[in-house]
């Protein structure tokens, strides 16, 4: 599996990474569509700025936790996200049951539900040997089944602070984009500059190389599907108590979304390359693309449309590699 | 040889186990019209399962299936049931559009789960465009179709074997199929053997469009309308309906007959909890259940066939 990509695809030459930046682009096409939103649509900039700030954060922190896992490399990816998000967020809104008091320990349900649904999917990964798709597929089946029958259709209220902490902000940036940046700073120093960031490139880029050289393959992976369950639990957690509520379908765009940042921030989906910066760069993106279409008053089907193609788009020209491998 | 079968009795024998079950709980169900209950909407999910199944076999994945094949649905109750020849140009520009997509896959080396992502994105908006609410109507012919009374056997039952049997005489008994296999097992070997693995792609993906459309237009001919979320769920289930039937990621080993199988043992899970009278709450939980037991299974399978 490994010996296959690393023959298929061509590794961009060193040189030419350091010069173009991979994340530079994702951040170009965000500041293009910001302007295009708040100068052609004549939207106030301060508030899309914030709220763009706001939706992306979401979009970031699961991004971060997918990127982690797609650096493994071929067929590592993290299905189960929007389902672990779901999860996490009913059964901490419902444990909280809108106490202010009970704020701290209805995080670490979240955080707790995160590990649970990441040990699941490794052991189901590692012990059944079943491909990491299929797996966390499957997997989130079981979850979003839990969500269902825990969640009874209600809507569940967040508690009031945790509400307006969620809705809130100081400086002038969003609380959620604090905790957003905060993650992606820490993910930044463990990529770039641990041992265990290392590791992670390594397997990426060669399994047996790594094993052979000592690398704690399992431990790493072990660590970072559940790192991406506990980001996705995060998210969910905040997205709830932001949006007023858990409900069923709050995950289901972060399926895509997920993805969709990895990428067009400049990882490379064969794994082994990733980088930190493009995640926020692209989850911005990811909204002003839609914001801008909302503002231009188009209905929902060609928003849809559009968004698809940009991503297409965007993909097709980020592509770093043409035919000639 | 003796390995593929080895891979094909694995997923019958988890149909024939859960289909025995179903028996159990509920032996009115062993009837002509018990049997066309279980497996109504198999046909759909079968054709949709081939239709991932041609991507996997290129070893790459399509996660805008699902929209595709409501796509498709929603032009059939529409296009094709009022206009046509119009009806069915869009679908062939559709088969057309997937088959582009094969060969700018390719071209540009781009990663197909983002692009087909991005697709179901273009795919959905274009079904919420024709049909912005529930509606439309089949076209008289496929109502017929789908409600055909065969003898002895339903057409549920009949109508997936023959998807299947057509499939695997195109994959496993023609040129085209080995070629197009080739590609999964090895895309450089066919390089250098002269084949434009541009077009082998285009090909691949122009034939899971093809099964693509007649999914869409069998469910419209079972359900006899339409919306725009109507098959949503066949992304997943037809990703787990080739794993299920035998099917790897890599390397083109996919099996036709497995893959239906797989649609259909999926499709079973689903009534499965109905006659355990369990909350539906808990039938996706049950698909879930069901992947991981049978890939379980198939391990111990695989480790003594290793050890013998």
């Amino acid at each position: 599996m490994t010996d296959k990509t690393v023959l298929t695809q061509a590794r961009p030459n060193p040189a030419r990474t350091v010069l173009q930046k991979p994340w530079l682009w994702a951040y170009l096409a965000a500041t293009l569509t910001f302007a295009a939103t708040s100068m052609i649509a004549g939207s106030d900039a301060g508030s899309l700025f914030y709220a763009a700030l706001t939706f992306a954060s979401f979009s970031a922190i699961v991004g971060i936790g997918q990127m982690l896992v797609i650096t493994l490399g071929p067929g590592n990816i993290d299905l189960s996200i929007p389902a672990t998000m779901t999860l996490a967020a009913t059964l901490a809104l419902k444990f909280m049951d809108t106490q202010t008091a009970l704020i701290l320990p209805g995080l670490l349900v979240a955080i707790g539900v995160g590990i649970g649904c990441g040990l699941v999917n490794f052991i189901l990964i590692l012990l059944l040997r079943i491909p990491p798709i299929i797996a966390t597929l499957s997997a989130s089946f079981l979850y979003q089944s839990l969500a269902i029958w825990s969640n009874r259709g209600l809507r569940i209220k967040p508690p009031e602070s945790l509400a307006e902490f969620a809705t809130g902000g100081a400086l002038g940036i969003p609380n959620v984009a604090l905790a957003g940046i905060i993650l992606a700073t820490g993910a930044w120093v463990l990529l770039e500059r641990s041992i265990a960031g290392r590791w992670i490139s390594a397997i990426g880029q060669n399994l047996r190389a790594a094993r052979l050289s000592g690398v704690p393959v399992n431990a790493v992976r072990f660590g970072i599907y559940v790192n991406s369950a506990v980001c996705a639990a995060l998210t969910g957690f905040l997205l709830a108590s932001f949006s007023g509520g858990a409900n069923l379908n709050m995950g289901t765009e972060y399926m895509l979304m997920s993805i969709a940042v990895v990428v067009i921030g400049g990882s490379s989906i064969g794994g082994g390359n990733s980088n930190v910066p493009g995640i926020w760069g692209a989850a911005l993106f990811m909204f002003l693309i839609v914001s801008m279409l909302n503002s231009y008053g188009l209905g929902a089907g060609i928003r849809l449309i559009l968004t698809g193609l940009v991503i297409v788009g965007v993909v097709t020209l980020a592509s770093r590699k043409g035919y000639d491998a | 040889m003796t390995s593929d079968r080895l891979r094909l009795l694995l997923p019958m024998m988890s149909l024939a186990v859960l289909l025995g079950a179903v028996f159990y709980l509920q032996p009115r169900a062993m009837s002509y019209f018990g049997l066309n209950l279980l497996f109504n909407l198999a046909i759909p999910v079968a054709l949709a399962t081939i239709a991932q199944m041609m991507i996997i076999m290129v070893n790459d994945i399509d996660l805008s299936v699902g929209t595709f094949v409501s796509f498709c649905a929603c032009v059939t109750a529409t296009f094709v049931h009022d206009t046509p020849l119009l009806g069915y140009a869009i679908l062939a520009t559709a088969i057309l559009a997937y088959a582009a997509l094969g060969a700018l896959i390719q071209l540009r080396g781009l990663p197909a789960i983002v692009v087909t992502l991005g697709m179901s994105f273009v795919w959905g908006g274009l079904a919420v465009l024709i049909l912005p609410s529930p509606g439309g109507a089949s076209p008289e012919w496929l109502k017929t179709l789908m409600g055909l009374k065969t003898p002895l056997i339903p057409i549920a039952v009949i109508a997936p074997l023959v998807i299947a049997l057509v499939v695997h005489l195109l994959i496993k008994r023609s040129w085209v199929g080995v070629i197009l296999q080739g590609v999964g097992g090895n895309e450089r070997a066919m390089e250098r053997a002269g084949w434009s693995v541009v077009r082998l792609r285009a090909a691949a993906y122009g034939l899971a469009g093809l099964f693509g459309v007649l999914a869409g237009m069998c469910l419209v001919g079972l359900t006899t309308a339409a919306d725009a979320n109507i098959a949503l769920r066949y992304t997943l289930l037809s990703i787990a309906g080739v794993i299920l039937g035998g099917g790897e990621f890599v390397g083109g080993r996919i099996s036709p007959f497995g893959a239906v199988i797989g649609a259909l043992t999926l499709t079973l899970a689903a009534s499965f909890l109905s006659f355990l009278r369990l909350s539906p709450d808990w039938q996706i939980g049950a698909q879930g259940a069901i992947l991981i037991l049978v890939l379980a299974v198939r391990l111990l399978f695989l480790r003594k066939e290793a050890a013998a």
